[in-house]
Parts: structure tokens; C-alpha cells; sequence
């Protein structure tokens, strides 16, 4: 089996997977919302760190809890937890980012039954030099309630390893975004998402392995289909791999995205200091910034448009969990960006459930029209 | 409840000087520049007493100000679509869209001509949905300078809170030195801390006064208490709102000595958490036909005033100063100042926890002799409706009716004003509340 298909095996048996590690570890498994939560700690302290995802199916179980203008990734992933899907969860924790998260783990942590449960407090002023220390409080805050919970003293030595092996996943995942260069694409949007979706739910040990695996292949791979654009998706959560899969059989690759679910999840290092947890601490403040913590558009702006230009980008969909306010304010702006450089955008508004028959008409006006502009 | 009393009722003596000091707030912000003051924006809960280490200030608090466009349809809709027509979305903060829509027209609200240019943006962030995102677009448009200060620390209540302190006070210190710059002026502490001396007072003035409504009959509706709001919520940092304040506080004491009603067919009370759908505020006055009175709302009491819940007594008190605190220091100079600022709003219950927060509800439902809730569900705004089914059951699980509805708080496009009324009315028999025959 290719590490790609290893890939899509454990998406496809998420939870299988996690209880396995349970019971072959021995560890704990802690569910996580929000790419601000730093894996690296719960990671150093024995856990299993599982990002909470939704799985697109058409469901009701969150209209007593959550009022439908908060965003569906949040409704859907409330979901998981109220249909009983991460019973085997040890903990749950959550940095605070947006409102639409806060809701979902408010009414987890209150009518979930949870033995840990864990609130970062992010600093959200990233530009202001007290953020980096505040979060190391928070950090320090949260490795005690761990301790606490775990029984596991956490040390130096376990930051430190737990920094490298995360480190070494990120660099692996930016290599593997490197061959998405190529005009000859050895990999699409789809399958490089399940590789990143992979490494928010798998072991990083494991994951290592089966990034080598696949920076091994890659070399040989080819499509097995002309490429067709080359699009970059920009946006906000967005695991839904069925969608992106339907998107490019319509004749398109993602060859880059900007998304928490890709790129902007895994993108910058925890650059090693002696003090572990303040390296940690900066590494989460001077990230690839998520709309939801700044306030100040030119940081992500101008990051998104040199990787447009560095990935040979034709065409971007600016997408968007509807409701989402952050991003509804940053795509106006990203578009007018990306019409300065002639390269045509499509926004799109997604929901739980995703009516690809209305999206796909849609897709293929902008496709045609975007292909007499670069072809 | 079918007994029906009749209240006297009067006027405030003090109204109209309460609708002239609101005005000039409005019409300093044109004039402003030209008596060489600072015009600042921001949002109402930020502790803009600050500002005035810079000089004489002009301050903006959007939310007010978009508050009053969505009580005028006329003038709110072309907002709205000149925000939208800029690719924004209709799901964003509907304060925030009848605000940037009337900078985008170059309409100004109050007094007609063009929009203020602002000389810089300085706010708090305490809502993750939007606020530093909406002075970053102002910022952009006009090309003023932005900064602000993160401070939600309610979201958290594990831990020791003391690192957030730190990072809220380090970031205040910081502001004024980014102040300085922007300006050209040199921050005096003294004025300073004497604006914040009045900014506390005239908080703790305005929640007293909030807190005299529980008197039965209210001698203040809340549509009262909106139109007086402005005063504590723009002019909070100047001695003349205390002044005003005081008067009003004695005048409301006199209108509890004597069973002066603000509705004299007072006999079903209703406290409400979130602001009103602004372009419906008939809404209140046709619920005084069934002799319902709204005697306040949580959030409007504790923005722009603040009062002290004894949590484990079932109580809500007036609030003191900081200074007169018990091992509260006196601010002698900006260090002080700012972390009194930082610890002040660390424990204001504006921030306080979800679970802490349902417990006030509780308890200021009870001080204030409520007969009922009613909720907004509230489509033009994220965080105030998060958490509304979790109130809605927790007030429901301590006995206290609770009544629904849906819409937006200031987009009047968004609201269904007669499948509102008929829900209330419905909610209204159930409680065995009628409209009265002589109404």
C-alpha cells in the first residue's frame, strides 16, 4: 500500500485508528479544536493529540446547542461529540481563536461527558510583544494541568523530542509541498490534503514514516490525468476531501492552499530555545496567522501572495465556513489582490453539506472563463 | 397579574438635559478638529479616559453610533448595501455594517454632512468576531493609524490569571507611548488618571442607577435607559456626566419614594441579556398595552456601567471605585494607572465566565422582580448569541419564564416584526397576560 493510500485508510477509520493507539500505547488520547492548540506539549506528556473534525453528513443534533449562524465546521464537529463518535477521548482542549469554536467547546465541555478539559487563552494581539509571554503562561498553565491529570511529570528532554519530531513533520510536509511546483504534479489537492488532515489525527512518529514513505514515491508518481489549472484554495477550516476530489475531476489541481487544514497548520518551526515553553509560545504568536487573531491583513496578505507566485498559481478560490466573519472580512481584500495580478478568483460559501451540483456549475463557468484567460 | 393597578407616571425632569448632552457628543465629532481636540474611534467598552493624557478628545464608540442608524431605516438600508457592495457579507456585525456603511457614503448620522476623519483607531478587542477587524478597515480607508488592546480574558477562568493581567496592563503601557507617536503629543499622567477617575465613577453612577430599576413599579423602562446610555458610554471620562448622573440617580430615588412609574399599567416585568432589535423599538411600547414594563438588559447595564455580584449571597450591589477598594493602590502615575485599568476590567463583570455569568443572570433577574426573560437570538451578532440556548436552559432549569425570539439587532431588513409580536403575544396569554381593555 502507497503511503497515499495509507493515508486515505486512516481518514477513513479516524476514530479505529486513535482506539488502536490507546490500546497499544497505553496513552491518553486528548481531542483538540483550533490549530492553535500546541500539539508539541500534549504530544511531550504521552498523549495521542486528535484534531476534532465534522464528517459533512446532514444532521440536527446540534440545533438545541448552537444557533444556526454559527459556522457548520463548528456545528458539525459539536456533532461528533453529542453522537458519542470520541468516546474514547481522554480530554479535550481549545486555544481561544473565534466564537463559532468557543460555542462547540463550551457545550462539549458541558453536556459531553469529558474526564479533562483544557482552555488556552490566546494571546490574540500577536504584534504586541507581551503576547509571547502571556502564552507562555498559558503554556506553563496548561503542562501543569496535564501533569496533573497525566500523573507524567513533563520534561526538558520530552519538549525537546517532541519539538524535533513535530519539527521534522512540518519540514517533511514542506518538501512534499515543494514537488507541488512541478508543471508535471506528481501529487493533487486532495491527496496532499489527506496527508495534512493525516497528521492532525495520527501519531507523529507514524506519520514521519509514511512522509518519507511518500517523498520516496513522489519522484516516480505522475498523475494519472492532464493537470489542468493550477488552482490555490484559501480559506477557512476545510477537511472536506470528497468535495476537493469532485473539484478536480472537473478538469484542475490544487496546487497550493492556505487553509488550517494545510499549509497555514504546519508551516513555521518551533525555532529551539532554552526556554522550551516561551519557544513554543513564539512559534504560536508568529505563525501563519489566522484572520481570527490578527488585525492586521498584511502579515497573512502578503505570505498568501507569495505563495501564489511561488506555486505558479492560475486561478484561487477564496471559500469560506459560512458565517465565518473573520475571513468574510479578509476575501474582499484577497481578491482585489489576486485582480491586481490578473489571476481570477471564485468565492464560495460553504455548509455542513456541501450541494456539489449547484458548486459544480458554478466551478465550470469559472474554470472556462479562467482558461481563456491562461491558456 | 389580572389585578390592574394604575401608576402615576412623569416625564424625567431631567430629560432634556440628558438629550443635549448626548447631542454634543455627536456634534463635537464634527467640530472637533477645529478646536483642535483628537478624534479617536473605537468601541464603547474600551477605558478611552486614557486619551485624555493627550489633550482634549473627541471618542467614537461605533457601537452607539451604529446602534442610532439601525433605529432609522431610511438611512440604514443605503448603509447596508453600500457596505455589502463593497463584497462584505450581510451575516457581519450589524452595527459594524451600518457604521462602515455611512464612512463608505460619506454620510454623517447625527448632523448631516460628511463622515469624521478620525486621527487614529484605539480600542479593546473583547469581541472575537469583529471589532479590531472593523477599525482595521477603517484604519485602511482613511489611512489612520490602529492599535488596540486585547483583552477577553473572561473566556478563561483555569489557571493563574495573573500573566494575563500582565499582558493586558503591558499592552495599556504600550499604547500610550504608540499614542505618543501617532500624535505628535506628550501624554500627561495626571489628566489621565483624573479621566479615569471619572470614567470609573460615572460607571459605577451609571450601574446604581440600573440597579434602582428593580423598585417596584420601574421608575425607568428601558427604552428610557437607552436614550440616556449615550451619556454614560461616550462621555464617561468627563465630570459633567457626573453631574448628570448624580442628578439622575436622586431624581429616579424620588421617583421610587413616590410610586412614579415609567409604565403606569405596570404588571409584568421583563429583563431582557442583549440589546434590542433597534428598528423595532415599538416593540416596547406595544407590550405597555398588556402592561408589560422592560425594567433593563444585562448587557447595556454592565458596558457601559458596572455593579458588583455577590455571587455566593444571591446579591447585586453598586460597584465602588477602584481606589476605594480594599487593597486596591491609589494611581499616581501611568504604571498604576494601567494596571488598575488591566485589574479593573479583569474583574468588571463584563468579563465574567460563561458559568459565572448565568448565575448573575439569575440573580439580577431576581433584584430586578422579573416576571420573565426575553432573548434575542441575534443574527447580527456571533458572540452575544454563542451561548443563548445555554441560558435559555439554565434560566429555564432555576423556574423563570423564558421567552424567544429571532432577528437581527440592526439590520431592519432582518427582522419579522409581525411574526415577533404574535410569538410574544402568544408568549404573553400563557402567562396569563392579556391586553388591557383600556389601552
Amino acid at each position: 500500500m502507497s503511503a497515499i493510500e495509507k493515508f486515505e485508510e486512516i481518514l477513513e477509520n479516524r476514530h479505529q485508528y486513535a482506539k488502536d493507539w490507546k490500546q497499544r500505547t497505553g496513552g491518553k488520547v486528548t481531542g483538540w479544536l483550533c490549530t492553535y492548540v500546541p500539539v508539541e506539549l500534549l504530544y511531550a506528556a504521552g498523549m495521542l493529540p486528535v484534531r476534532i473534525l465534522g464528517t459533512h453528513e446532514v444532521q440536527d443534533v446540534t440545533d438545541r446547542y448552537l444557533f444556526p449562524t454559527v459556522c457548520p465546521f463548528s456545528r458539525d464537529a459539536l456533532a461528533q461529540g453529542l453522537k458519542g463518535r470520541y468516546d474514547y477521548l481522554d480530554g479535550l482542549t481549545m486555544s481561544r481563536t473565534c466564537s463559532h469554536v468557543q460555542g462547540t467547546f463550551d457545550n462539549w465541555r458541558n453536556y459531553v461527558p469529558i474526564p479533562f478539559s483544557h482552555y488556552i487563552w490566546l494571546p490574540c494581539h500577536r504584534e504586541s510583544p507581551r503576547a509571547v509571554p502571556c502564552l507562555r503562561g498559558e503554556l506553563l498553565d496548561l503542562k501543569q494541568a496535564i501533569e496533573k491529570f497525566t500523573g507524567v511529570t513533563v520534561s526538558d528532554e520530552d519538549l525537546d523530542k517532541a519539538i524535533e519530531l513535530y519539527n521534522t513533520n512540518r519540514r517533511l510536509m514542506r518538501q512534499v509541498y515543494e514537488f507541488r511546483k512541478s508543471d508535471d504534479l506528481p501529487i493533487t489537492g486532495a491527496e496532499a490534503m489527506e496527508m495534512v488532515v493525516a497528521s492532525q489525527l495520527m501519531d507523529v512518529v507514524e506519520h514521519n514514516k509514511l512522509l518519507e514513505d511518500l517523498l520516496a514515491e513522489l519522484p516516480n508518481r505522475k498523475l494519472d490525468r492532464e493537470a489542468g489549472l493550477r488552482l490555490m484554495m484559501i480559506g477557512s477550516e476545510m477537511d472536506d476531501i470528497v468535495f476537493v476530489r469532485m473539484l478536480e475531476e472537473l478538469g484542475c489541481t490544487v496546487v497550493i492552499d492556505e487553509h488550517c487544514t494545510g499549509s497555514r497548520y504546519f508551516w513555521d518551526d518551533v525555532i529551539p530555545e532554552e526556554d522550551r515553553l516561551g519557544a513554543i509560545a513564539r512559534r504560536y504568536i508568529t505563525r501563519w496567522p489566522c484572520p481570527a487573531v490578527s488585525s492586521e491583513f498584511n502579515d497573512r496578505g502578503d505570505r498568501i501572495m507569495q505563495h501564489a507566485k511561488d506555486w505558479d498559481t492560475q486561478g484561487v478560490l477564496l471559500y469560506q465556513q459560512k458565517f465565518c466573519d473573520p475571513h468574510e472580512f479578509d476575501i474582499p481584500s484577497l481578491a482585489q489582490n489576486f485582480k491586481e495580478l490578473d489571476i481570477p478568483t471564485l468565492v464560495l460559501e460553504f455548509d455542513v453539506t456541501i450541494p456539489f451540483g449547484q458548486f459544480r456549475t458554478r466551478i465550470e463557468a469559472f474554470l472556462e472563463m479562467a482558461e481563456l484567460e491562461v491558456f | 397579574m389580572t389585578t390592574n393597578v394604575k401608576y402615576k407616571s412623569k416625564p424625567l425632569d431631567c430629560w432634556q438635559w440628558g438629550k443635549e448632552l448626548r447631542l454634543e457628543a455627536y456634534q463635537d465629532l464634527i467640530s472637533g478638529h477645529e478646536q483642535g481636540k483628537l478624534l479617536v474611534l473605537g468601541c464603547a467598552a474600551t477605558p478611552y479616559g486614557m486619551l485624555a493624557g493627550l489633550g482634549d478628545f473627541v471618542f467614537l464608540a461605533g457601537e452607539p453610533y451604529g446602534a442610532s442608524i439601525a433605529a432609522d431605516p431610511p438611512f440604514s438600508i443605503p448603509c447596508m448595501e453600500a457596505y455589502e457592495a463593497k463584497g462584505y457579507s450581510r451575516d457581519m456585525c450589524g452595527y459594524m455594517r451600518n457604521f462602515l456603511g455611512s464612512m463608505y457614503l460619506d454620510k454623517y448620522y447625527f448632523t448631516g454632512g460628511s463622515f469624521p476623519k478620525f486621527d487614529f483607531a484605539w480600542s479593546v478587542r473583547h469581541c472575537p468576531a469583529g471589532h479590531p477587524k472593523w477599525h482595521q478597515l477603517v484604519s485602511e480607508y482613511q489611512g489612520i493609524p490602529m492599535n488596540y488592546i486585547d483583552d477577553e480574558t473572561m473566556l478563561s477562568n483555569e489557571g493563574d490569571p495573573q500573566h494575563r493581567i500582565d499582558y493586558v496592563a503591558g499592552q495599556y503601557l504600550d499604547t500610550i507611548e504608540w499614542m505618543e507617536k501617532v500624535t505628535g503629543r506628550t501624554y500627561d499622567d495626571e489628566k489621565a488618571i483624573e479621566a479615569m477617575r471619572n470614567y470609573f465613577r460615572n460607571e459605577a453612577l451609571w450601574g446604581e442607577i440600573c440597579l434602582l430599576n428593580g423598585a417596584v413599579p420601574a421608575p425607568l423602562d428601558i427604552k428610557s435607559l437607552f436614550a440616556l446610555m449615550p451619556i454614560s458610554m461616550l462621555r464617561r471620562h468627563e465630570k459633567i456626566a457626573t453631574q448628570f448622573l448624580e442628578t439622575l440617580r436622586d431624581e429616579v430615588k424620588d421617583r421610587i419614594a413616590n410610586q412614579i412609574a415609567a409604565v403606569p399599567t405596570e404588571r409584568y416585568r421583563m429583563n431582557m441579556l442583549t440589546p434590542p432589535p433597534w428598528s423595532f423599538l415599538k416593540i416596547f411600547r406595544y407590550l405597555e398595552n398588556f402592561g408589560v414594563v422592560f425594567v433593563g438588559t444585562y448587557v447595556y447595564l454592565i458596558n457601559s456601567g458596572e455593579v458588583k455580584f455577590l455571587i455566593d449571597e444571591g446579591k447585586v450591589i453598586p460597584a465602588t471605585v477602584p481606589e476605594e477598594r480594599p487593597g486596591w493602590p491609589e494611581m499616581k502615575n501611568r504604571e498604576d494607572m494601567c494596571r488598575t485599568i488591566a485589574r479593573w476590567r479583569a474583574e468588571h463583570p463584563f468579563q465574567s465566565h460563561l458559568d459565572t455569568r448565568k448565575k448573575e443572570y439569575v440573580i439580577l433577574f431576581r433584584h430586578w422582580n422579573g416576571d420573565a426573560y426575553l432573548l434575542l437570538l441575534n443574527r447580527g451578532c456571533v458572540p452575544m448569541t454563542t451561548s443563548m440556548y445555554d441560558f435559555q436552559r439554565d434560566l429555564q432549569s432555576h423556574g423563570i419564564a423564558v421567552a424567544m425570539f429571532e432577528g437581527n439587532f440592526a439590520d431592519c431588513r432582518d427582522i419579522d416584526e409581525t411574526g415577533v409580536l404574535d410569538r410574544l403575544e402568544a408568549f404573553l396569554e400563557g402567562q396569563g397576560i392579556h391586553e388591557l381593555k383600556e389601552a
